[in-house]
Protein backbone atom coordinates (compact mmCIF):
# COMPACT_ATOMS: atom_id res chain seq x y z
CA UNK A 1 0.00 0.00 0.00
CA UNK A 2 2.56 2.50 1.14
CA UNK A 3 4.61 2.04 -1.99
CA UNK A 4 1.57 2.60 -4.17
CA UNK A 5 0.51 5.83 -2.51
CA UNK A 6 4.09 7.08 -2.40
CA UNK A 7 4.60 6.45 -6.11
CA UNK A 8 1.23 8.03 -6.85
CA UNK A 9 2.24 11.10 -4.85
CA UNK A 10 5.55 11.36 -6.68
CA UNK A 11 3.74 11.07 -10.01
CA UNK A 12 1.24 13.77 -9.11
CA UNK A 13 3.85 16.14 -7.71
CA UNK A 14 6.19 15.76 -10.66
CA UNK A 15 3.32 16.03 -13.13
CA UNK A 16 2.25 19.50 -12.03
CA UNK A 17 3.98 22.73 -11.22
CA UNK A 18 2.55 25.42 -8.97
CA UNK A 19 -0.72 26.46 -10.62
CA UNK A 20 -3.60 28.85 -10.26
CA UNK A 21 -7.14 27.55 -9.99
CA UNK A 22 -10.45 29.27 -9.50
CA UNK A 23 -13.49 27.99 -7.64
CA UNK A 24 -15.91 28.28 -4.76
CA UNK A 25 -15.05 27.37 -1.21
CA UNK A 26 -17.18 24.90 0.69
CA UNK A 27 -16.80 22.96 3.93
CA UNK A 28 -14.29 25.48 5.27
CA UNK A 29 -12.77 24.55 8.62
CA UNK A 30 -9.98 26.20 10.56
CA UNK A 31 -8.34 23.89 13.07
CA UNK A 32 -6.86 24.86 16.39
CA UNK A 33 -3.44 24.26 14.87
CA UNK A 34 -4.17 27.18 12.55
CA UNK A 35 -4.29 25.00 9.42
CA UNK A 36 -7.24 25.45 7.08
CA UNK A 37 -9.11 22.63 5.36
CA UNK A 38 -11.76 23.14 2.70
CA UNK A 39 -13.05 21.95 -0.64
CA UNK A 40 -12.75 23.97 -3.81
CA UNK A 41 -15.41 23.30 -6.39
CA UNK A 42 -16.83 24.54 -9.62
CA UNK A 43 -19.69 23.23 -11.75
CA UNK A 44 -17.78 20.18 -12.90
CA UNK A 45 -15.26 19.16 -10.28
CA UNK A 46 -14.11 19.50 -6.73
CA UNK A 47 -10.91 18.94 -4.86
CA UNK A 48 -9.89 18.88 -1.19
CA UNK A 49 -7.48 21.64 -0.15
CA UNK A 50 -5.22 22.38 2.77
CA UNK A 51 -3.61 25.70 3.57
CA UNK A 52 -0.98 25.52 6.29
CA UNK A 53 -0.88 28.09 9.02
CA UNK A 54 2.47 29.44 7.81
CA UNK A 55 0.75 30.34 4.54
CA UNK A 56 -2.58 31.64 5.90
CA UNK A 57 -1.55 33.52 9.02
CA UNK A 58 -0.70 36.75 7.20
CA UNK A 59 -4.14 36.87 5.57
CA UNK A 60 -6.57 39.41 6.97
CA UNK A 61 -9.32 36.94 7.58
CA UNK A 62 -10.62 33.57 6.68
CA UNK A 63 -12.92 32.92 3.72
CA UNK A 64 -16.52 31.92 4.14
CA UNK A 65 -18.29 29.07 2.46
CA UNK A 66 -19.53 30.21 -0.91
CA UNK A 67 -16.68 32.67 -1.44
CA UNK A 68 -15.16 32.57 -4.89
CA UNK A 69 -11.39 32.55 -4.82
CA UNK A 70 -8.23 32.16 -6.84
CA UNK A 71 -5.77 29.68 -5.35
CA UNK A 72 -2.14 29.26 -6.08
CA UNK A 73 -1.58 25.65 -5.20
CA UNK A 74 0.47 22.53 -5.74
CA UNK A 75 -1.40 19.27 -6.34
CA UNK A 76 -0.36 16.39 -4.17
CA UNK A 77 -1.65 13.14 -2.82
CA UNK A 78 -2.30 12.65 0.86
CA UNK A 79 -0.92 9.23 1.43
CA UNK A 80 -2.68 8.43 4.71
CA UNK A 81 -6.08 8.81 3.07
CA UNK A 82 -5.11 8.11 -0.49
CA UNK A 83 -6.68 11.44 -1.30
CA UNK A 84 -5.82 13.81 -4.11
CA UNK A 85 -5.63 17.37 -2.87
CA UNK A 86 -4.16 20.84 -3.31
CA UNK A 87 -1.64 22.41 -0.99
CA UNK A 88 -2.60 26.07 -1.17
CA UNK A 89 0.14 28.68 -1.01
CA UNK A 90 -1.90 31.75 -1.84
CA UNK A 91 -5.59 32.58 -1.63
CA UNK A 92 -7.11 35.65 -3.32
CA UNK A 93 -10.84 36.33 -3.19
CA UNK A 94 -12.31 37.37 -6.52
CA UNK A 95 -14.81 39.75 -4.90
CA UNK A 96 -13.79 43.38 -4.46
CA UNK A 97 -12.22 43.82 -1.04
CA UNK A 98 -12.26 40.07 -0.69
CA UNK A 99 -11.31 38.57 2.62
CA UNK A 100 -10.80 41.93 4.21
CA UNK A 101 -14.34 42.88 3.41
CA UNK A 102 -15.64 39.65 4.87
CA UNK A 103 -13.57 40.13 7.99
CA UNK A 104 -14.65 43.75 8.27
CA UNK A 105 -18.32 42.86 7.99
CA UNK A 106 -17.93 40.25 10.71
CA UNK A 107 -16.20 42.71 13.03
CA UNK A 108 -18.81 45.36 12.30
CA UNK A 109 -21.59 42.93 13.16
CA UNK A 110 -19.87 42.02 16.43
CA UNK A 111 -19.44 45.69 17.39
CA UNK A 112 -23.06 46.41 16.49
CA UNK A 113 -24.21 43.50 18.66
CA UNK A 114 -22.43 45.06 21.61
CA UNK A 115 -24.04 48.43 20.92
CA UNK A 116 -20.73 50.11 20.09
CA UNK A 117 -22.02 51.57 16.82
CA UNK A 118 -25.07 53.12 18.46
CA UNK A 119 -25.25 56.83 17.54
CA UNK A 120 -26.55 57.53 21.06
CA UNK A 121 -23.09 56.60 22.36
CA UNK A 122 -21.47 59.55 20.59
CA UNK A 123 -20.24 62.17 23.00
CA UNK A 124 -19.91 65.87 22.14
CA UNK A 125 -16.39 67.26 21.86
CA UNK A 126 -15.29 69.83 24.46
CA UNK A 127 -15.43 73.44 23.21
CA UNK A 128 -12.07 74.58 24.54
CA UNK A 129 -9.89 71.55 25.24
CA UNK A 130 -6.73 72.16 27.23
CA UNK A 131 -5.05 68.81 26.86
CA UNK A 132 -5.33 66.61 23.79
CA UNK A 133 -3.71 63.21 23.32
CA UNK A 134 -2.85 61.86 19.90
CA UNK A 135 -2.29 58.16 19.25
CA UNK A 136 -0.21 57.85 16.11
CA UNK A 137 3.30 57.30 14.81
CA UNK A 138 5.78 59.84 16.12
CA UNK A 139 7.43 60.10 12.68
CA UNK A 140 4.26 60.18 10.62
CA UNK A 141 2.77 62.89 8.45
CA UNK A 142 -0.37 62.74 10.63
CA UNK A 143 1.46 64.13 13.67
CA UNK A 144 3.10 66.91 11.63
CA UNK A 145 -0.26 67.91 10.17
CA UNK A 146 -1.96 67.93 13.56
CA UNK A 147 0.80 70.03 15.13
CA UNK A 148 0.62 72.51 12.28
CA UNK A 149 -3.16 72.95 12.49
CA UNK A 150 -3.17 73.27 16.30
CA UNK A 151 -0.36 75.84 16.15
CA UNK A 152 -2.39 77.93 13.73
CA UNK A 153 -5.80 77.61 15.35
CA UNK A 154 -5.38 77.15 19.08
CA UNK A 155 -1.78 76.90 20.29
CA UNK A 156 -2.63 77.31 23.97
CA UNK A 157 -3.56 73.62 24.01
CA UNK A 158 -1.19 70.93 25.26
CA UNK A 159 -0.64 68.00 22.91
CA UNK A 160 0.40 64.67 24.43
CA UNK A 161 1.74 62.28 21.83
CA UNK A 162 1.28 58.61 22.70
CA UNK A 163 3.54 56.98 20.11
CA UNK A 164 2.66 53.73 18.42
CA UNK A 165 3.42 51.95 15.21
CA UNK A 166 0.42 52.25 12.91
CA UNK A 167 1.17 49.54 10.38
CA UNK A 168 2.93 46.23 10.08
CA UNK A 169 3.12 43.26 12.42
CA UNK A 170 2.27 44.11 15.97
CA UNK A 171 0.71 47.48 15.12
CA UNK A 172 -2.70 46.40 16.42
CA UNK A 173 -1.28 45.39 19.78
CA UNK A 174 0.70 48.61 20.04
CA UNK A 175 -2.28 50.81 19.19
CA UNK A 176 -4.39 49.02 21.81
CA UNK A 177 -1.65 49.53 24.42
CA UNK A 178 -1.36 53.22 23.49
CA UNK A 179 -5.13 53.67 23.84
CA UNK A 180 -5.00 52.05 27.24
CA UNK A 181 -2.23 54.51 28.21
CA UNK A 182 -4.42 57.37 27.04
CA UNK A 183 -6.90 56.38 29.75
CA UNK A 184 -4.20 57.09 32.31
CA UNK A 185 -3.24 60.57 31.07
CA UNK A 186 -4.38 63.05 33.76
CA UNK A 187 -6.78 65.94 32.99
CA UNK A 188 -7.28 64.80 29.43
CA UNK A 189 -10.05 66.41 27.36
CA UNK A 190 -9.87 64.66 24.01
CA UNK A 191 -8.09 61.98 21.96
CA UNK A 192 -7.22 61.86 18.28
CA UNK A 193 -6.34 58.41 16.93
CA UNK A 194 -5.23 57.81 13.39
CA UNK A 195 -2.63 58.02 10.67
CA UNK A 196 -2.04 59.56 7.27
CA UNK A 197 -2.92 57.98 3.95
CA UNK A 198 -1.56 54.69 2.71
CA UNK A 199 -2.54 51.51 0.96
CA UNK A 200 -5.49 49.49 2.23
CA UNK A 201 -2.98 47.14 3.81
CA UNK A 202 -1.22 50.05 5.56
CA UNK A 203 -4.50 51.22 7.06
CA UNK A 204 -5.58 47.77 8.10
CA UNK A 205 -4.76 48.00 11.80
CA UNK A 206 -7.56 50.57 12.12
CA UNK A 207 -10.00 47.99 10.80
CA UNK A 208 -9.14 45.57 13.56
CA UNK A 209 -12.00 44.74 15.88
CA UNK A 210 -9.60 44.76 18.82
CA UNK A 211 -8.42 48.30 18.02
CA UNK A 212 -12.01 49.46 17.48
CA UNK A 213 -12.98 48.11 20.90
CA UNK A 214 -9.99 49.89 22.47
CA UNK A 215 -11.15 53.15 20.88
CA UNK A 216 -14.65 52.59 22.25
CA UNK A 217 -13.17 52.07 25.73
CA UNK A 218 -11.43 55.46 25.84
CA UNK A 219 -12.98 57.49 28.65
CA UNK A 220 -12.81 60.91 26.95
CA UNK A 221 -14.28 61.93 23.58
CA UNK A 222 -12.44 60.48 20.59
CA UNK A 223 -11.78 61.57 17.01
CA UNK A 224 -10.74 58.93 14.50
CA UNK A 225 -8.82 60.06 11.42
CA UNK A 226 -7.48 57.37 9.15
CA UNK A 227 -5.99 57.97 5.73
CA UNK A 228 -7.63 60.17 3.13
CA UNK A 229 -11.19 61.42 2.71
CA UNK A 230 -12.47 58.25 1.10
CA UNK A 231 -11.00 55.76 3.54
CA UNK A 232 -13.41 54.66 6.23
CA UNK A 233 -12.00 52.49 8.96
CA UNK A 234 -13.69 50.55 11.73
CA UNK A 235 -12.29 52.99 14.29
CA UNK A 236 -14.19 55.76 12.45
CA UNK A 237 -17.43 54.00 13.28
CA UNK A 238 -16.86 53.68 17.02
CA UNK A 239 -15.17 57.05 17.63
CA UNK A 240 -17.31 59.99 18.74
CA UNK A 241 -16.30 61.93 15.62
CA UNK A 242 -14.90 60.70 12.32
CA UNK A 243 -12.54 63.12 10.61
CA UNK A 244 -11.60 62.57 6.96
CA UNK A 245 -7.91 63.35 7.58
CA UNK A 246 -5.62 64.01 10.56
CA UNK A 247 -5.62 67.74 9.68
CA UNK A 248 -9.41 67.74 9.75
CA UNK A 249 -9.29 65.99 13.14
CA UNK A 250 -7.19 68.85 14.53
CA UNK A 251 -9.63 71.36 13.02
CA UNK A 252 -12.53 69.60 14.73
CA UNK A 253 -10.64 69.37 18.03
CA UNK A 254 -10.08 73.08 18.72
CA UNK A 255 -11.79 76.39 17.97
CA UNK A 256 -10.22 78.93 15.67
CA UNK A 257 -8.63 81.74 17.64
CA UNK A 258 -9.42 84.30 14.93
CA UNK A 259 -13.14 83.69 15.31
CA UNK A 260 -12.88 83.56 19.11
CA UNK A 261 -11.05 86.90 18.95
CA UNK A 262 -14.04 88.23 17.01
CA UNK A 263 -16.36 87.06 19.78
CA UNK A 264 -14.16 88.79 22.35
CA UNK A 265 -14.26 92.00 20.30
CA UNK A 266 -18.04 91.88 20.40
CA UNK A 267 -17.99 91.30 24.15
CA UNK A 268 -15.62 94.24 24.62
CA UNK A 269 -17.95 96.54 22.70
CA UNK A 270 -20.98 95.44 24.68
CA UNK A 271 -19.07 95.89 27.90
CA UNK A 272 -18.07 99.42 26.93
CA UNK A 273 -21.59 100.36 25.85
CA UNK A 274 -23.19 98.84 28.92
CA UNK A 275 -20.93 100.87 31.17
CA UNK A 276 -21.33 104.16 29.31
CA UNK A 277 -25.10 103.72 29.52
CA UNK A 278 -24.80 102.83 33.18
CA UNK A 279 -22.62 105.80 34.01
CA UNK A 280 -24.96 107.98 32.04
CA UNK A 281 -21.93 109.98 30.97
CA UNK A 282 -23.53 110.59 27.61
CA UNK A 283 -20.14 110.25 26.03
CA UNK A 284 -21.21 110.03 22.41
CA UNK A 285 -17.65 110.03 21.31
CA UNK A 286 -16.98 106.63 22.82
CA UNK A 287 -20.05 105.15 21.18
CA UNK A 288 -19.04 106.63 17.84
CA UNK A 289 -15.54 105.28 18.25
CA UNK A 290 -17.04 101.89 19.01
CA UNK A 291 -19.16 102.04 15.84
CA UNK A 292 -16.20 102.96 13.73
CA UNK A 293 -14.27 100.14 15.34
CA UNK A 294 -17.04 97.72 14.44
CA UNK A 295 -16.77 98.44 10.73
CA UNK A 296 -12.98 98.46 10.84
CA UNK A 297 -13.08 95.08 12.52
CA UNK A 298 -15.10 93.53 9.78
CA UNK A 299 -12.51 94.57 7.24
CA UNK A 300 -9.31 93.42 8.76
CA UNK A 301 -8.51 91.05 11.56
CA UNK A 302 -5.08 92.50 12.24
CA UNK A 303 -6.37 96.06 12.28
CA UNK A 304 -9.20 94.90 14.45
CA UNK A 305 -6.73 93.67 16.99
CA UNK A 306 -4.99 97.07 17.19
CA UNK A 307 -8.31 98.83 17.28
CA UNK A 308 -9.41 96.68 20.15
CA UNK A 309 -6.31 97.62 22.08
CA UNK A 310 -7.20 101.26 21.61
CA UNK A 311 -10.70 100.52 22.74
CA UNK A 312 -9.47 98.70 25.81
CA UNK A 313 -7.36 101.80 26.49
CA UNK A 314 -10.55 103.86 26.41
CA UNK A 315 -12.30 101.40 28.65
CA UNK A 316 -9.43 101.68 31.04
CA UNK A 317 -9.95 105.43 31.11
CA UNK A 318 -13.36 104.75 32.60
CA UNK A 319 -12.06 102.74 35.52
CA UNK A 320 -12.73 104.23 38.99
CA UNK A 321 -9.21 105.63 39.39
CA UNK A 322 -9.51 107.45 36.09
CA UNK A 323 -12.99 108.65 37.01
CA UNK A 324 -11.52 110.19 40.14
CA UNK A 325 -8.84 111.85 38.02
CA UNK A 326 -11.63 113.57 36.13
CA UNK A 327 -12.70 115.30 39.34
CA UNK A 328 -15.14 112.90 40.94
CA UNK A 329 -14.73 111.85 44.57
CA UNK A 330 -15.94 108.87 46.55
CA UNK A 331 -17.25 109.34 50.09
CA UNK A 332 -16.79 106.45 52.52
CA UNK A 333 -17.46 106.05 56.23
CA UNK A 334 -14.81 104.75 58.64
CA UNK A 335 -15.82 101.19 57.86
CA UNK A 336 -15.10 101.84 54.18
CA UNK A 337 -18.76 101.74 53.08
CA UNK A 338 -19.55 104.00 50.15
CA UNK A 339 -21.92 106.82 51.16
CA UNK A 340 -24.45 107.41 48.44
CA UNK A 341 -27.40 109.33 49.91
CA UNK A 342 -27.91 112.28 52.16
CA UNK A 343 -29.25 109.83 54.73
CA UNK A 344 -25.86 108.13 54.77
CA UNK A 345 -24.39 111.30 56.31
CA UNK A 346 -25.71 111.84 59.86
CA UNK A 347 -25.22 115.51 60.90
CA UNK A 348 -21.76 115.99 62.31
CA UNK A 349 -20.57 112.59 61.05
CA UNK A 350 -16.95 112.10 60.03
CA UNK A 351 -16.25 110.52 56.67
CA UNK A 352 -13.44 110.19 54.13
CA UNK A 353 -13.31 111.54 50.62
CA UNK A 354 -11.16 109.61 48.15
CA UNK A 355 -9.90 111.79 45.31
CA UNK A 356 -7.45 110.94 42.57
CA UNK A 357 -4.27 111.10 44.65
CA UNK A 358 -5.44 110.13 48.14
CA UNK A 359 -7.97 110.57 50.93
CA UNK A 360 -9.12 113.64 52.87
CA UNK A 361 -11.04 113.58 56.12
CA UNK A 362 -14.34 115.43 56.14
CA UNK A 363 -17.32 116.12 58.37
CA UNK A 364 -20.91 116.96 57.61
CA UNK A 365 -21.83 120.39 59.01
CA UNK A 366 -24.23 119.99 61.90
CA UNK A 367 -26.63 122.65 60.67
CA UNK A 368 -26.73 121.38 57.10
CA UNK A 369 -30.22 120.59 55.90
CA UNK B 1 -0.81 69.87 35.86
CA UNK B 2 -2.44 72.61 33.84
CA UNK B 3 -1.22 76.02 34.84
CA UNK B 4 -4.46 77.87 34.07
CA UNK B 5 -6.82 77.82 36.99
CA UNK B 6 -9.96 78.51 35.00
CA UNK B 7 -10.90 77.07 31.71
CA UNK B 8 -11.32 79.40 28.77
CA UNK B 9 -14.94 78.37 28.61
CA UNK B 10 -15.50 79.45 32.21
CA UNK B 11 -13.78 82.76 31.46
CA UNK B 12 -16.12 83.40 28.55
CA UNK B 13 -19.16 82.42 30.58
CA UNK B 14 -18.14 84.79 33.37
CA UNK B 15 -17.61 87.59 30.83
CA UNK B 16 -21.06 87.00 29.39
CA UNK B 17 -22.58 87.15 32.88
CA UNK B 18 -20.78 90.43 33.57
CA UNK B 19 -21.95 92.03 30.34
CA UNK B 20 -25.53 90.87 30.83
CA UNK B 21 -25.60 92.13 34.40
CA UNK B 22 -24.35 95.52 33.24
CA UNK B 23 -26.78 95.59 30.34
CA UNK B 24 -29.89 94.36 32.07
CA UNK B 25 -29.75 94.82 35.79
CA UNK B 26 -30.20 97.88 37.88
CA UNK B 27 -27.11 97.72 40.05
CA UNK B 28 -25.21 100.19 42.17
CA UNK B 29 -22.57 102.31 40.52
CA UNK B 30 -19.61 100.93 42.41
CA UNK B 31 -20.75 97.39 41.72
CA UNK B 32 -21.05 98.30 38.05
CA UNK B 33 -17.53 99.71 38.09
CA UNK B 34 -16.20 96.64 39.82
CA UNK B 35 -17.85 94.38 37.26
CA UNK B 36 -16.52 96.53 34.47
CA UNK B 37 -12.98 96.34 35.80
CA UNK B 38 -13.28 92.59 36.19
CA UNK B 39 -14.57 92.41 32.63
CA UNK B 40 -11.65 94.40 31.25
CA UNK B 41 -9.23 92.21 33.20
CA UNK B 42 -10.79 89.01 31.93
CA UNK B 43 -10.85 90.30 28.36
CA UNK B 44 -7.15 91.01 28.61
CA UNK B 45 -6.46 87.55 30.05
CA UNK B 46 -8.56 85.89 27.37
CA UNK B 47 -6.81 87.83 24.64
CA UNK B 48 -3.41 86.98 26.13
CA UNK B 49 -4.35 83.30 25.86
CA UNK B 50 -5.21 83.79 22.19
CA UNK B 51 -1.87 85.47 21.62
CA UNK B 52 0.04 82.42 22.84
CA UNK B 53 1.87 81.03 19.87
CA UNK B 54 3.94 78.10 21.09
CA UNK B 55 2.13 74.81 21.06
CA UNK B 56 3.30 72.52 23.87
CA UNK B 57 3.98 69.04 22.52
CA UNK B 58 4.88 66.25 24.91
CA UNK B 59 5.74 62.67 24.31
CA UNK B 60 4.23 60.15 26.69
CA UNK B 61 6.62 57.55 28.04
CA UNK B 62 5.74 54.63 30.25
CA UNK B 63 8.15 53.63 33.02
CA UNK B 64 8.78 50.01 33.94
CA UNK B 65 6.39 50.34 36.90
CA UNK B 66 3.60 51.47 34.58
CA UNK B 67 3.62 55.15 35.51
CA UNK B 68 3.39 57.66 32.69
CA UNK B 69 5.79 60.53 32.12
CA UNK B 70 5.41 63.34 29.64
CA UNK B 71 8.61 64.69 28.12
CA UNK B 72 8.81 67.65 25.77
CA UNK B 73 9.00 66.34 22.25
CA UNK B 74 11.96 67.52 20.20
CA UNK B 75 10.71 69.01 16.99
Amino acid sequence: MRDVTRRARQLVESGFTLLWVRGEITGFKSYRSGHWYFTLRDAEAQVRCVMWRSDNEHLRGSPEDGAEVFLEARPTLWEEKGEFRLTVRRLVPTAAGGLWQIQLERAKAALARDGLLDPARKRPLPTFPRRIAVVTSVDGAALRDIISVLTRRWPSVELWVVPTRVQGDGAETEICAALERVNRVPDLDLVIVGRGGGSAEDLWAFNSERVARAVAAVRVPTISAVGHETDIALTDLVADVRAPTPSAAAEAAVPDRVSVAGTLDGTALRLARALTTRLDVGDERLARTADRLTSAMVRDVERRRNALERLVGKLDALSPIKVLARGFAVARDDAGRVLRRVADFPPGADFRLTVSDGDVRARRLAGDA
Amino acid sequence: MSKKKKSFREELERLETIVRTLEEEDIELDEALQLFEEGVRRLKDARALLEESDLTVKRVLEAADGTLRAKNLDR
